[in-house]
């Protein structure tokens, strides 16, 4: 194990070192900082790195291991996505509109995280108001794929997936609305927990599209995911749709013995969409999962097809009214020179907010305004109960449902990004798991290429505890999920 | 040509809650601009909404008021518009489902017949913010204090027929959210609004005439003189040949006009849809019973009451049940006194207390006269302790805060002499002392009876029962 | 019941798009029109596949939940902030936020 860099350590080793005093909060707090300040000019995968107060933070984290308060995960350095308000911290959602927005409050997980004692580096990257699955329209630019810096590391989290796997922290926070933590977990060889709607506090993550956000992490394990979600999980008083439901020791669930798992493959998934090598992938890992004794069977999700269509009108849908509070008045941008309101409003929007944010606004005012609600909002909703009964039925007979994360492994920057279309067909796999409500994972399973490509695991409501430990049992007999980017050893 | 009016109310009424509907921030009044604004009422990023239950509880009660139906599940949508007053760009309101529909409340028209007026729902929302148009160089300046304040709006059915009926309907409605102490129906300072719907038809005409919408209405003076004035507009456009187009007019007070609003509206497009951070509100039957049992008298079954029970008239039972602090204070008043006649009690509310309140610019329950005070006051009269005018001077004094009432009549000896030979003695001094005038009676001049009793009660400093005195000088004269 | 025959293929015409970005309080350029109706229309397309769906006596499922909205007391549990929550605000004037002139 001390083979390795520091920061090719997964947060379990991270912790173990620290509460064996191998190393101190300090040191990797500072090792990090280190890395961000030399690698992070290729891959821009921050958008603000906040080295003073991490140090402070470090320096706090080891007088209470001292005192021995520490928590598994004091001291411990991670990232947020810069969707999460964090006080007196710039949190800018990847736009212009929040370019100059200071929080004067902290999200409710980044709080938890912080009072556990986690160190926070910076706020990471990300599409903008986590619109987009490539990182590309962030105000601040595209971030690289360490895997390939002529790729993308996928989105909307793209800059917390590109910073674990560059190393450049030990883990990252990020949101889920369709597949923005499973997508870039999958293209950069990381770990990508989305739990249940509900299960972790949306209060002080900056709404895209309010019925399907979730926040989740990016890490090198499942064992990782289970370590961070277990403090992220949990009511949220300040959240009307938090789960009140108690948290489950996911860190213990996980290391308890195998036991037998029916994992259902909707056969659907692996149709022309899916690239050949990603598919093979796919399914040698689901002859591992059988030589661990699960059982396979496929399983028929009859309306999945509708996913990508519910999704373009019920998220544009949500996202615009979400975003009709950047006006220029509170906070955010604000145009110069305009007198008139109207023109103020039109000008200060039209300069805050980039193509794609500008592009779902429009799509969901088109589907909401009169005479399309029924033919759109109304219909999508009724699809989306469709799909949520095909997951129900499914899990009547299956403990866990196992396919691809992404149709591709990562794609070159600019390929995609002039076509809408294109770039959306990219959560084809992911989708289901947030209309129905569901957690879901993304594991690594291969290479095609020399890039990662990604399990997907997709488990029935508040299952975390199953698919953790599933994926801490399948990461038990693989390597794939500590294979690091060479450059970045 | 006879045009029928139809009309059609839209009363927005604050909840007297403590805090908003969706966050911890108070709803006092009148807090410096802004101070009452916390990041769920400013839209913050990241913020989200919880529901306040009083909020809840307060409309149950206004439906079970109004025999409206409790819908066991409503939902909150968000309608969506660009206003500087409205943080988020869309106001958080109930649109498919309301928490409450489907029920009547009764008014007396102006023919004094009872008319029942349909309630077609009322539904929960947040208010907006206010705009100040003044003093900021072209610019309007922005108080989110109000945004956030739980509004209940109570939609009517088109059933009014008249600017009085419009009247009389609002009036039922803010008499009513005062007694069930779900808002304080403060019109100063805006806790009770309405809009109008009004459109004219030939009388005879089922379908309905195209409608304006009148805002501002902020007093029941300016909903009847707005619709007043409306109505004659719209029956002037149609018999000019014209149409009435439909549109939002604001009402001029000072000029007595209506008039369209000035902001250019495109066509509104509300896009309504179910409010993704709120889940539905589901109502268990056990909840609108408790409630049920909780509710206060209405004021319909209290006027009733009064007049059963305290053989008041329509009229006098109106005037004490107009508030339930005032039927309050007739109650106890009447409780306290052992003698008195509620009549008699009922007399002096709507008589002295009220008047006196008015010109000390006090509400019933703070009035120096207590409900208890009134009582023994009035017993005092009919026990012939007091005349009414040392009664007038009592009550005076208790709203100068001199004493009680026996304390002041026994201070200032102010009882009434009704010893029948101390009365005797009296009259035969005055009678005695006015010979020519006793003369002029025996002569068949009655009226100068009036005088003697006058010199008797002067010779009293008026504490004689003057029936008596009057009695008696009749006697003496007759011997 | 909703059939593919009842909606016909959606374009959004140039016209359609300033209608929206008037509606959405989006200025857009005369010269980003074209573009953006295409690819609305694009976009249009790709959901136009749920009109196929039959979707007859199906609830629409407006929320992953299914549970009730929680209520919380009735109690003020903010204090004025108004200076830490100005700091953001990009024109302010005795406490009041400042718009061009709103006109009624």
């Amino acid at each position: 194990m001390l083979k390795r860099a520091m920061h090719e350590k997964t947060l379990t080793e991270l912790s173990d070192a620290l509460a064996a005093k191998q190393i101190s909060a300090r040191e990797l707090t500072e090792h990090y900082l280190g890395r961000i300040e030399q690698l992070d000019a290729d891959l821009n995968a921050f958008v603000t790195v906040t080295a003073e107060q991490a140090l402070a933070q470090a320096n706090a984290a080891d007088e209470r291991r001292a005192g021995g308060t520490a928590t598994a995960l004091t001291g411990i350095p991670i990232a947020h996505k810069d969707i999460f308000c964090t006080t007196g911290i710039k949190t800018s959602c990847g736009s212009r509109m929040l370019d100059n927005f200071v929080s004067p409050y902290n999200a409710s997980i980044v709080a938890k995280l912080e009072d556990a004692g986690v160190v926070m580096l910076g706020k990471t990257n990300m599409d903008e108001f986590a619109m987009g699955s490539s990182n590309e329209t962030s105000f601040y630019g595209p971030v690289r794929n360490p895997w390939d810096l002529e790729r993308v590391p996928g989105g909307s989290s793209g800059g917390s997936a590109a910073a674990v796997a560059a190393g450049l922290c030990g883990g990252a926070t990020g949101t889920d609305t369709g597949g923005s933590i499973r997508q870039p977990a999958a293209l950069t060889g990381l770990t990508g927990l989305k739990p249940t709607y509900g299960r972790a506090s949306r209060y002080g993550m900056i709404a895209f599209a309010s019925s399907l956000d979730q926040a989740g992490t990016l890490t090198r394990s499942a064992a990782d995911a289970a370590l961070l979600m277990q403090t992220m999980a949990g009511f949220d008083a300040n959240d009307s749709t938090s789960l009140a439901d108690p948290v489950p020791d996911y860190v213990t669930e996980i290391e308890s013995p195998w036991e037998k798992l029916r994992i259902g493959v909707p056969e659907n998934f692996f149709d022309d969409g899916l690239d050949a090598e990603n598919a093979a992938a796919v399914r040698a890992s689901l002859d591992v999962f059988e030589k661990l004794g699960a059982t396979i069977k496929s399983v028929q999700l009859e309306h999945v097809h509708l996913s990508v269509p519910v999704y373009y009108v019920v998220a544009p849908a949500e996202a615009s009214s979400n975003l009709s509070r950047y006006d220029g008045v509170r906070f955010g941008h604000r145009a110069e020179g305009a007198d008139d309101l109207i023109e103020f409003y039109m000008r200060t929007r039209a300069e805050g907010f980039g193509a794609e944010v500008k592009r779902r606004i429009l799509t969901g005012t088109y589907v909401l305004s009169a005479g399309y609600y029924d033919a759109y909002y109304l219909q999508a909703q009724k699809a989306r109960q469709l799909i949520a009964e095909d997951f129900k039925r499914a899990f009547a007979d299956v403990d866990l449902i196992a396919g691809p994360t992404t149709p591709t492994p990562a794609f070159p920057i600019g390929q995609k990004v002039g076509d809408p279309i294109e770039m959306y067909l990219n959560d084809i796999y992911t989708i289901g798991a947030n209309l129905a409500g569901l957690p879901a994972m993304s594991i690594p399973c291969g290479f095609v290429s020399g890039l990662p490509v990604g399990l997907q695991l997709i488990a029935p409501h508040l299952a975390e505890g199953r698919l953790l430990k599933a994926a801490h049992h399948f990461q038990l007999h693989t390597d794939w999920h500590r294979q690091v980017p060479e450059a970045y050893a | 040509m006879d045009w029928e009016i139809v009309i059609g109310l839209e009363i927005h009424t604050q909840l007297a809650t403590k805090s908003k509907i969706f966050s911890g921030a108070s709803t006092a009044y009148g807090a410096p601009p802004n101070t009452q604004a916390c990041l769920v009422d400013l839209g913050y990023p990241g913020v989200l909404p919880v529901l306040n239950e009083q909020v809840v509880v307060m409309a149950i009660k206004f439906g079970l008021a109004t025999h409206c139906e409790i819908a066991p599940r409503s939902v909150f949508a968000r309608k969506n518009y660009f206003y500087p007053d409205l943080p988020k760009g869309y106001q958080i309101s109930q649109y498919e489902l309301p928490i409450v529909h489907s029920g009547h409340i009764d008014i007396v028209t102006e023919d004094g017949e009872v008319k029942t007026i349909g309630i077609t729902r009322a539904h929960l929302e947040e208010d907006a913010g206010k705009s100040l148009h003044e003093s900021f160089h072209g610019s309007s300046g922005i108080d989110l204090n109000r945004a956030g304040t739980p509004l209940l709006e109570i939609v009517s059915e088109p059933d009014l027929r008249s600017a009085a009926q419009a009247g009389a309907y609002m009036r039922k409605i803010h008499e009513l959210v005062r007694y069930l102490e779900i808002s304080d129906g403060n019109m100063q300072e805006g806790s009770f609004r309405c809009d109008a719907n009004v459109s004219v038809r030939p009388a005879g005409e089922t379908t309905l005439g195209t409608r304006t919408e009148l805002k501002n209405l902020n007093s029941f003076r300016f909903v009847e003189k707005a619709i007043e004035i409306e109505v004659e507009r719209q029956i002037d456009v149609i018999e000019d040949g014209g149409s009435v187009v439909q549109e939002t007019r604001l009402y001029d007070a000072d000029r007595n006009e209506t008039r369209p609003m000035r902001s250019k509206e495109e066509a509104n497009d509300y896009r309504y849809f179910p409010d993704p951070d709120l889940l539905p509100v589901l109502i268990e039957s056990e909840l609108v019973e408790s409630i049920r049992a909780s509710l206060p008298e209405l004021p319909d079954a209290k006027r009733a009451r009064f007049a059963e029970q305290y053989g008041l008239s329509d009229y006098d039972a109106d005037v004490l049940t107009s508030s339930a602090e005032l039927a309050d204070y007739f109650e106890t008043a009447v409780a306290a006194a052992s003698k008195a006649e509620p009549k008699a009690i009922a007399n002096w509310v709507q008589g002295k207390v009220i008047a006196a309140l008015n010109e000390d610019g006090l509400e019933i329950d703070e009035s120096k006269v207590t409900a208890a005070d009134l009582g023994a006051l009035v017993d005092k009269i009919a026990d012939g302790t007091l005349s009414g005018k040392l009664a007038n001077d009592v009550f005076d004094m208790l709203r100068a805060g001199e004493g009680t009432v026996d304390s002041i009549i026994e201070e200032r000896g102010l009882e009434q002499i009704t010893d029948s030979s101390a009365i005797a003695a009296l009259c035969a001094n005055v009678l005695a002392g006015n010979e020519a005038q006793a003369q002029q009676f025996r002569d068949g001049n009655e009226k100068v009876i009036g005088f003697l009793v006058g010199q008797a009660m002067k010779a009293s400093q008026g504490k004689a029962n003057p029936q008596q005195v009057n009695e008696v000088l009749r006697r003496l004269l007759a011997e | 019941m909703s059939t593919a025959s009842e909606f016909c293929a959606v374009s959004l015409t140039p016209e359609d798009v300033k209608k929206l970005c008037a509606l959405a309080r989006l200025e857009i350029g005369p010269d980003e029109i074209r573009d953006l109706s295409a690819k609305l229309s694009d976009i249009m397309r790709l959901v136009g596949e749920l009109q196929a769906q039959d979707t007859q006596g199906v609830d629409p499922m407006a929320h992953p939940l299914e549970r009730p909205q929680r209520l919380r007391p009735d109690a003020v549990t903010e204090t004025n902030a108004r200076d830490l929550y100005q700091a953001n605000a990009p024109l302010v004037e005795q406490g009041l936020y400042l718009v061009p002139k709103v006109i009624e």
